[in-house]
């Protein structure tokens, strides 16, 4: 027995370690990151320290930055995404705890979790068209005020209207994941509801809403059909800009503002998500 | 552990390196026109003569426009006029792009079969962009203003109107002048065509109402300072003024171009258009042919078609899209003007004024600093 023990033993030892070929398989999703992310940030970024003439190379151009319009463009920008970004992971929060306690197999869940997944994407122009049609000046079926028309309350409304349901999608795995006997195990040994979400249930879930609150920050930063086709008689925030500074035909276009500007976003994107990605580590080790 | 990402870096290399060089490779070629010489024409008789431009262009067989909305000056007509007659197919890209969005695609899609043959932009972007344009004189040249075009040819003013307003009488009666509008009973009502550091229609809405309230061609500010007063009332609606939302009633008011706003009134029947007696600004765009067109046969035979005074030409075809062709003075006086379709045009009681470019970018230039605090 122990011969035999040794020779798959030396079997295993004398195995050729030969590279897998399996990295194969993921090729065509990094050719399309590759080509549709990388190089778009690579063409943004020489644009940026281009010279406006096209030959040559400076820094000038992120002067732009500094200027006190662009610094209210992402001023407005940062604003209107962190409210919806907190309100909307507030309510998704609370939405998604209210699912997560329910039947795990029932109707009510797999509505909710189909209809987030549709209404998280539910943005643009259709959306827009939605509350004109309600709320709007044509008489929709609330007497209209001009408040939604102010920025960021009317804006901010609508952009809520696809964060809760991102929220709830990105947030229920982590309320699944906490266990029914750390709450049994609290109420035994004494633990008020309060004293629970105190001690255990808040520190468990915090990394994961703080991360999914970053997350819906991007996605809110990033918006700009929506805006566009709600009120785009004026730039609020800095993806509009950008499409003023590129298509303006009345002498202010000039595509290195536009590409400066786009620079500064994949700068605060960028960020965010590394922020995001290392809250996403610390929540994993809890919740194993 | 250290292979799979060896392999990972690799693989995530190669495919950005990949498309790096494919885009280098597509940018350096360069496709040449297969005009047989008429991309260096500078007239139709430079090149041989009409019928063999039209021979020519028929051999091409397609032309490329950009940014022409069927309701726009009547170009739906145009365009099928044009293919029905020459049998040439015209490819329309992009219908609501704006002037910019024009002169971005002739510098991206040059040498691609795609790139725009011809262009039809505000003065600004035409004044900023001759070195894009071939220099070409269409057969009725002298019919032209020598103040509407440019000496050699690189562009020329096409059609043209006044800024006017148009509005839903039903709802809101007669309106006689500008400042009516900070009546109560326009809440939420008043739009311009766009945003006005961005679209020209929309700065020009904002310098007519500039006119209308005291100020002047060199100094915007006034005008400003009356959308203020306009938002502070709660008139201005900050959606912008599409066929769609007229239709609908969400925007009743508009600052457009007096041919743009009398094709809402198809839509809306009880819709009227109006130039205030002392705010007559006006504003023509201008054509252009790009230098590397595709179909340089073909574009110049667009030109021409453009430019004819003949009862089914381009000039009386945007008459009867309620535009002003730069050629009325002349087919006034020869005759060749459709005048059931001149009686239509708004009357126009002041003599017209016209914003020159320097004009024109100081006023984009106060706007870029201070529309957005002026309307927040």
């Amino acid at each position: 027995m122990a011969a035999a023990a040794t020779t798959v033993g030396d079997r295993s030892a004398r195995a050729v370690r030969r590279p897998s070929l399996a990295w194969t398989g993921t090729l065509p999703f990094l050719c399309y990151v590759g080509i549709f992310l990388l190089l778009p940030t690579g063409i943004v970024l020489w644009g940026a320290i281009s010279k406006p003439t096209g030959h040559g190379l400076t820094l000038s151009n992120l002067k732009l930055l500094g200027s006190s319009a662009a610094r209210g463009f992402f001023l407005n920008s940062v604003e209107l995404s962190a409210i919806t970004a907190l309100v909307g992971a507030l309510l998704g929060a609370v939405l998604a705890y209210a699912v997560a306690s329910g039947n795990p197999n029932g109707v009510v869940r797999r509505i909710f979790l189909a209809g987030s997944g549709v209404l998280a994407q539910f943005g643009g122009v259709t959306l827009a068209f939605a509350f004109n049609a309600a709320i709007g000046p044509s008489g929709g079926f609330l007497t209209h005020a001009t408040w939604y028309y102010d920025f960021p309350q009317g804006i901010g409304l609508i952009y809520i209207y696809f964060q809760i349901p991102l929220m709830v999608l990105v947030f229920l795995p982590a309320v699944d994941g906490l266990k029914v006997q750390w709450r049994e195990a609290t109420e035994n040994l004494g633990g008020s509801t309060l004293q629970f979400w105190r001690h255990v249930g808040g520190p468990l879930l915090a990394p994961a809403f703080l991360g999914c609150t970053l997350l819906l920050f991007a996605n809110a930063l990033s918006a700009y059909a929506t805006i566009v086709a709600w009120e785009n008689q004026i730039s609020y925030v800095v993806t509009q800009q950008i499409s003023v500074a590129m298509t303006s035909e009345v002498g202010l276009s000039s595509a290195n503002e536009a590409q400066v500007l786009a620079l500064g976003m994949v700068v605060v994107v960028a960020l965010v998500m590394t922020a995001y990605a290392l809250l996403q580590r610390r929540t994993a080790r809890w919740l194993r | 552990m250290r292979s799979p990402h060896r392999f990972a870096i690799i693989a995530l290399a190669a495919p950005a390196a990949l498309a790096l060089l494919v885009t280098g490779c597509s940018t350096g070629s360069s496709g040449s026109p297969s005009g047989k010489g008429w991309e260096s024409a500078a007239s139709a008789s430079a090149g041989g003569g009409m019928s063999k431009l039209v021979d020519a262009a028929k051999k091409e067989g397609r032309l490329n426009v950009i940014a022409l909305p069927p309701t726009w000056a009547n170009y739906g007509t145009i365009i099928s006029d044009f293919q029905k007659k020459y049998g040439i197919k015209v490819n329309s890209a992009n219908p609501n792009g704006s002037s910019q969005d024009e002169v971005n695609a002739v510098k991206q899609e040059n040498g691609t079969a795609a790139a725009p043959d011809v262009l039809d932009v505000g003065m600004a972007v035409a004044l900023a962009n001759t070195s894009l344009f071939a220099p070409y004189k269409v057969s009725a040249w002298n019919d032209i203003p020598t103040s509407q075009k440019e000496p050699t040819g690189l562009w020329y003013q096409d059609y043209g109107g006044y800024m006017a307003i148009g509005y839903d009488s039903a709802k809101f009666g007669t309106i006689t002048s500008v400042s009516q509008l900070l009546g109560k009973k326009f809440k939420s009502a008043v739009a311009l065509n766009g945003n006005p550091t961005q679209a020209n229609a929309a700065l020009n809405g904002v310098m007519m109402a500039n006119l209308a309230v005291g100020g002047t061609l060199d100094d915007i500010s006034k005008g400003v300072n009356f959308f203020h007063q306009l938002k502070k009332a709660g008139n201005f609606s900050p959606v912008q003024a599409t066929t769609a939302t007229v239709k609908a009633g969400t925007t009743p008011v508009v600052f457009d171009w007096d041919y743009l706003n009398a094709t809402h009134g198809a839509d809306v029947p009880s819709w009227k258009v109006f130039v205030p007696s002392n705010a007559v600004l006006g504003g023509y765009y201008a054509q252009a042919i790009n230098k590397e067109a595709p179909h340089p046969a073909a574009a110049r035979l667009w030109e021409e078609f453009l430019y004819s005074q003949a009862s089914d030409g381009g000039q009386n075809l945007w008459l009867a899209g309620g535009a002003r062709p730069v050629e009325m003075t002349a087919m006034t006086t020869n005759k060749s003007i459709d005048s059931a379709a001149a009686a239509k045009l708004p009357a126009v009681t002041a003599t017209p004024q016209f914003m020159s470019g320097p004009q024109s970018t100081k006023a984009a230039t106060y706007l870029a600093t201070n529309w957005a605090q002026a309307v927040k």
